[in-house]
């Protein structure tokens, strides 16, 4: 077996089961702990407490009460999702979807999980699942993800052999099934319903809500879709309790919990850590990353992902936690800051980000197909030097109509989030982009009018 | 019902519309693409945002998409609102990112969604100064041209051709803007309904090939309302004429029949009407002298003076000409052109539909039943528009699983997901696979007499009291218990079948099956599909008639001696009856004066010939399967081109005849006093003169437009000629003028609309305003009217046959139907003839491995009187026994069901 990249310095950090519930497991060398080990390490533990001690309802209001959200960027409340699904007796097909689609630039968290504690996420899952009622799981992973895919089939296979997945699970009479699902590779696919659309092998159109997948979800049968860390939390909440869960955070944080943090980009010590919400950025960023590398400077930041907005220095104060981070204009996201430092050209980071997202529309709706190309274009004439003095114009009404609420799904919103708050905080590198010869000859106006 | 509130002022809709649907509905302009009356909402394109807001107090509200968004009561939205119609304008700039700029030599221009929208909207200045993405365009058949450059990705067309008419063909692919509408490979479009691409694109990407080489703008044609005369359905369309030519036929919105869509032989099949090779002048067939009209009549009056004549009507021809040559000869010596079995079937589809125990389903409400069995009917090939509706039957499941999770029926996307392809059951049982059994919960494949014993089965099954039938292997009795259980689990069954096979049995089969449905007290109806387009309107010319007036009856009359002098109207007894006997008819008479558009072997033989209009130069009235009196108008005059192009209508020539023959004035000058004199043959024809407003119908005193207002270059039309204009043809027959001026708006009650217009709305989708609520009714009436409506009557048992037993060394005949190729008319026009199968005989592969052929194997066998030779068509669903001949394509005789193929052997190379 090839010897795993660590994710930076999440396993070398001190960790205890009693702090670091995702993570207390990892091993040193980064290889993954399979099915012995996990269990040493009073894996199945909780699930066994969930199948055997705890009532369906039971569980769905312990994550209800632990205020657990979810972690895959959006951070809706995860027991209010699973409350969504059907009482209804007679809907007795119902399935879990694990989004493992992790496609965001600069996010790596999921995929230490699914790489070093693929038990982790079966344990979920099937509590989950126990919870949810549903009979059958898919793990939907991202295609490029080979490693985990690798040990995630092998984990499953595992527990297969163990009685922990299939029929009548540690005797509790519950059945679960659970496969790996790879993907064909398309950043949509990490959007829900655009994920059941794939999983059903049909075009990764994202679907229109209402109805929730809760209720026509894939295969028409309700449905929950929950992100990787997401379920991974699952377990210590079941085991440990609401009061230890929410617990953990920094007290003065909105969130519960722990969450794997990361920080990229041109700092000392990259990588990825699980925090308790509420810790400052600044803590996240200086403690843990390093600060920046010698010669650099700290340009600004992205709290979670390529699809959250851009924020300066000063804003390190903030809390990682959704409110922390909202109060000073963005969202968390997915956790993964990243830093940029004093050489790079906004305009030129916000093309390459935009030629990614432009690239991974799915070409549904209009605002999203036609309208992020244009950015593209739009931000290579700045580029170049070859811009219009009413491109930036052009740009701010694609940030203001292919916002939330006016595209079909939160593609085109999360990618001109990031552009908006570029053009706010540092307007002047867009604007030294409007070609000088450009901004001496206007006609065109005047000559339309006449 | 629901109270809304768009920009502040109260309206009352049908809250269970989308806020789109209600808007148009209510006359508001809100632009969209995606959605489509037809096709439900799936909110992709993001142009039909409005404003909402939470209450009347709130003032900043929020953009949403007003074809997802529920007309909830008391929602309060703006459509005026800046933000919205800002991000609506810019909806467009984005679509035209990569739009070319190519309107001025765009086919779709001037009846184009999209430039309708772009107007709307206000958008006119481009800021996008970066090059266009280019795509390959594909070879798709000789009907639709594809331009994908032009394409705004709204999805419409795989909507509609994937999941509406169930085509597999076409797809999307790629992502983000450079996703792709088209085929896997270049080739011909399956389909038989793709020609509706043209009119479910907004813009141009998918057009009329066939329209292409002789192209004009939608405003420089006249139009007519004009009924399809292609097969029995019905369907109502618009064609386009310019410079004396058919350019195009566009669907004609009638919300009963056809509503948005047409069959490809419908759309495309139009170019007999231009053929270089129609009479256009009276021609003395032996001299090929030509003739005005008066010599003509005075001609033909000497030829028939002191003869005794006989008049072999046409089911392809009007009601009204039909008629007026009934007057001629008399109703004794007047036949119907209709062979014998052919004959009496349609008869007595005309006794069941009329006086039957089921209502007879119009087209538009089969879509509205819940379970279909189709006994003996290809209803692709023999009446397509069905098929279509049919499929929509099926869907109807899904719309109903939906309903019942709280889903609304435009919810398309939704709809779908929930149904998962769940259909309500349709089972087909056919002679052979169908391009229908797709959507089939069950189909079954067997000769004609052993689906009548099917048919009899699932009667019996449904009512015991319906005779048994002795006999049936087990197999077959379960299916028809299936078929017959499915049928009484639904709320609304349907039952299709018709006259195609030529089998009796099958038809009383289906009459058992209806009064089963009766007696057991179900909310059933029942469809009956005949041949042509006016087959029923003969039927019930005919109704009243003990005589046999079949073509062999008039035949052998002829051949009898019995009449010195023949008039034969638009129709080729060649392909009525076998030709010797023709021949030896046609041999036996003195005098034989044709009239019909087309040059026929029949109108070969004519000594006389007069033009008779097509349906694009005369008017007249059908009667379809359903029973539908419909109205077909005249499209253009084209004597107006060409003074020496001399074609009448059947009813003139025969009228005018008539009156030279007994040297009395004429009595009828307009198309009305006919109407109104054939209503009086029969009690049931009476509401024919109801099937459209005559004549004197005005708008504010303006007859109604055949062209749009911007109707140019009429001054230079006929230069050639002189370049002194003319006075426009005068209309004495309808309320239509040959012109731009009269009445072409939408605002006032109207039910007969040439060419779908209204201020800001040039394409098809201007049909939205002359409905009810969109993609409705019209909001005065579907155009037609029903003539089967009257009191219901039990009908009496009839017994099943024997089971199928072909004698040893024979083959029954079976007539296999073809969109393209099986009817007359349409099967002269070019591009329908690059569609045409070549002639063959089909057997079961088990046949074929028996006599040791291969598929295009030539085989000679004898057929009555006729020895043939045709390559070897294999089918893996014909039943054993059978030899299928492809009916009414060239060298093929005309098929009877008890006609048998002998001496069947692989032909000598």
């Amino acid at each position: 077996m090839k010897t795993l990249a660590s994710f930076g310095p999440a396993n070398r950090i001190a960790r205890t089961e009693e702090t670091h519930p995702l993570t207390w497991r990892l091993r040193s060398d980064g290889q993954p702990v399979w099915l012995e080990e996990y269990q040493q390490k009073n894996g199945y533990a909780a699930a066994r407490k969930a199948l055997l001690e705890m009532g369906q309802a039971d569980i769905v209001s312990t994550v209800k009460d632990s205020g657990l959200k979810g972690r895959g960027g959006a951070g809706f409340p995860t027991g209010v999702k699973w409350s969504l699904m059907p009482a209804d007796e007679s809907l007795n097909i119902r399935y879990l979807l694990c989004n493992a689609d992790e496609m965001e630039p600069n996010t790596w968290k999921d995929r230490m999980l699914m790489e070093q504690l693929p038990h982790l996420l079966i344990e979920g899952m099937l509590i989950s699942a126990r919870a949810l009622k549903a009979y059958r799981g898919y793990i939907f992973l991202r295609g490029e993800y080979v490693d985990a895919a690798r040990h995630l089939r092998h984990a499953v296979e595992e527990a297969k052999a163990a009685g922990l997945l299939g029929k009548n699970i540690l005797g509790s009479g519950f059945d679960f099934e659970l496969f790996v699902h790879t993907g064909a590779g398309r950043y949509i696919c990490g959007e829900e319903t655009a994920l059941i659309n794939s999983l059903e092998g049909r075009r990764a159109n994202p679907r229109a809500k209402p109805p929730f997948p809760a209720a026509v979800g894939v295969w028409g049968k309700p449905t929950c879709v929950n992100n990787v860390e997401t379920l991974c939390n699952v377990p210590a909440i079941v085991a440990h309790g609401v009061p230890w869960y929410t617990g953990l955070a920094r007290p003065d944080s909105g969130d519960h919990g722990t969450k794997l943090m990361g920080f990229s980009g041109k700092v000392k010590n990259p990588g990825i850590w699980e925090l308790p919400f509420g810790i400052t950025a600044r803590e996240l960023f200086e403690e843990y990353a390093g600060g920046m590398r010698d010669g650099f400077t700290l340009k600004c930041w992205q709290p979670g992902g390529a699809g959250t907005g851009f924020l300066l220095p000063e804003h390190l104060e903030a809390q990682m936690y959704s409110g922390g981070i909202g109060k000073v204009g963005t969202r968390m996201g997915t956790g993964l800051a990243l830093a940029v430092d004093h050489t790079v050209n906004m305009v030129s980071l916000l093309r390459n980000m935009e030629e990614f997202f432009a690239r991974e529309s799915c070409g549904w709706c209009t605002p999203c197909r036609d309208g992020l190309p244009w950015s593209v274009k739009t931000l290579r004439a700045l580029e170049r030097g070859q811009g219009r003095p009413e491109d930036l114009e052009v740009l701010l009404r694609l940030v203001d109509f292919l916002g939330p609420g006016k595209t079909f799904c939160a593609h085109a919103p999360g990618a001109v989030e990031p552009l908006g708050s570029a053009i706010k905080y540092f307007r002047d590198e867009f604007e030294a982009g409007i070609s000088q010869a450009a901004a001496a000859d206007r006609p065109t106006a005047e000559f339309v009018q006449a | 019902m629901a109270t809304i509130h768009v920009d502040g002022k109260q309206y009352e809709v049908d809250g269970a519309d989308n806020l789109l649907q209600a808007c148009l509905s209510l006359g508001l302009d809100v632009p969209y693409f995606c959605w489509h009356p037809a096709l439900g909402s799936v909110g992709a394109c993001r142009q039909c945002a409005v404003k909402q807001y939470s209450d009347e107090n709130d003032t900043r509200g929020r953009l949403v998409m007003s074809c997802m968004t529920p007309a909830t009561d008391n929602s309060w939205i703006s459509i005026d609102d800046e933000e919205a119609k800002a991000f609506r304008a810019s909806v467009i700039e984005w679509l035209m990112i990569n739009h070319p700029h190519d309107c001025p030599v765009c086919e779709e221009g001037g009846h184009c969604h999209l430039q309708d929208m772009t107007v709307m909207t206000g958008h006119n200045q481009r800021r996008y100064r970066f090059s266009k993405r280019t795509h390959v365009n594909q070879e798709l058949g000789p009907f639709i041209a594809h331009e994908m450059n032009r394409c705004i990705a709204c999805y419409r067309c795989v909507r509609y051709y994937k999941d509406y008419a169930g085509g597999t063909d076409l797809g999307v692919f790629g992502a983000n803007d450079q996703v792709y509408f088209g085929r896997v490979e270049d080739g011909t479009l399956e389909s038989e309904f793709s020609g509706n691409l043209t009119e479910v694109c907004p813009t141009g990407v998918f057009t009329d090939k066939t329209h292409s080489e002789r192209y004009n703008r939608k405003w420089d044609m006249q139009f007519a309302p004009s009924i399809c005369h292609g097969c029995a359905s019905g369907c109502n369309t618009s064609p386009g004429e310019r410079y004396g030519e058919i350019r195009r036929i566009e669907n004609r919105f009638n919300g009963s029949v056809n509503h948005y869509f047409l069959c490809d032989r419908g759309r495309f099949g139009y170019g007999y009407v231009n053929r270089e090779d129609r009479p256009r002048q009276p021609i003395v067939q032996r001299s090929k002298l030509t003739m005005g009209i008066d010599a003509a009549l005075d001609q033909a009056a000497g030829l028939l003076n002191r003869r005794r004549i006989i008049g072999i009507g046409s089911p392809r021809a009007s009601l009204e000409s039909n008629f007026a040559l009934r007057e001629l000869v008399g109703a004794e010596d007047f036949f119907s052109g209709i062979a014998r079995e052919e004959l009496d079937n349609i008869q007595l589809v005309r006794q069941i539909l009329q006086d039957g125990p089921l209502p007879v389903a119009s087209i538009r409400d089969m879509e509205a039943h819940d379970a279909v069995f189709v006994l003996g009917e290809d209803l692709t090939q023999t009446a397509a528009r069905i098929a279509l509706a049919l499929r929509q039957a099926a869907r109807g499941k899904a719309t109903e699983l939906a309903k019942a999770a709280g889903i609304q029926d435009w919810h398309q996307a939704a709809v779908q997901n929930i149904a998962q392809g769940a259909q309500n059951p349709v089972f087909i049982a056919s002679l052979d696979s169908t391009r229908l059994d797709d959507i089939a919960a069950e189909s079954v494949h067997a000769a004609p007499d052993d689906l009548a014993r099917l048919g009899c089965a699932v009667a019996h099954a449904i009512d015991p009291s319906a005779p048994a039938v002795a006999g049936l292997e087990s197999e077959a009795a379960e299916l028809a218990e299936r078929i017959a259980q499915a049928l009484l689990a639904a709320k609304r069954p349907l039952l299709v079948s018709g006259a195609s096979l030529g089998s009796r049995a099958i038809i009383e089969a289906a009459a058992n099956i209806a009064q089963a449905l009766k007696n057991r007290q179900k909310n059933a109806s029942i469809s009956l599909v005949v041949p042509e387009a006016n087959s029923m309107g003969m039927a019930m010319l005919l109704a009243g008639e003990s005589a046999d007036k079949s073509v062999e009856a008039a035949l052998a009359a002829l051949s009898a001696g019995q009449y010195d002098a023949l008039v034969v109207l638009e129709n080729d007894l060649y392909r009525r009856a076998d030709k010797a006997s023709v021949d030896a008819a046609l041999a036996a008479v003195g005098v034989i004066i044709a009239a019909d558009h087309q040059q026929t072997p029949t109108t070969d033989r004519a000594h006389l010939l007069l033009p008779a209009s097509s349906f694009a130069e005369g008017d007249g009235t059908l009667v379809s399967q359903e029973g539908r009196a419909q109205r077909f108008f005249q499209v253009f005059d084209p004597s107006y081109y060409k003074p020496e192009v001399l074609i009448r209508e059947g009813w003139r020539w025969m009228h005018a005849l008539r009156s030279t023959l007994l040297g009395q004035p004429v009595d009828w000058t307009t198309l009305d006093q006919v109407t109104a004199a054939c209503a009086q043959v029969h009690p049931r024809l009476a509401p024919i003169t109801e099937a459209a407003p005559d004549a004197g119908f005005r708008i504010r005193g303006l007859k109604l437009a055949r062209s749009p207002h911007r109707y140019s270059g009429r001054t230079a039309m006929r230069a050639n000629l002189s370049v002194h204009e003319p006075r426009q043809p005068q209309d004495p027959d309808s309320a239509f003028a040959f012109s731009m001026e009269g009445y072409a708006g939408s605002r006032e009650q109207r039910q007969q609309v040439p060419f779908a217009w209204s201020p800001g709305w040039n394409s098809p989708q201007a049909w939205n305003k002359f409905q009810d609520e969109v993609g409705g009714h019209l909001r005065s009436g579907d155009p037609g009217v029903r003539l089967f409506d009257g009191a219901r009557m039990d009908l009496h048992w009839t017994a099943p046959p024997a089971a199928f037993a072909p004698a040893q060394g024979t083959w029954q005949v079976v007539a296999l139907h073809h969109l393209f190729g099986s009817e007359e008319n349409s099967s002269r026009a070019a591009p329908i003839q690059e569609r045409m199968p070549q002639p063959y005989i089909a057997l079961a592969e088990a046949e074929a491995a028996r006599l040791g052929v291969n598929e295009g194997a030539l085989l000679g066998f004898t057929l009555g009187t006729e020895v043939l030779q045709l390559p070897l068509r294999i089918s893996a669903d014909l039943p054993l026994g059978v030899a299928g001949l492809p009916a009414g394509l060239p060298s093929i005789p005309p098929l009877t069901s008890n006609a048998v193929v002998t001496e069947l052997r692989e032909a000598a190379q």
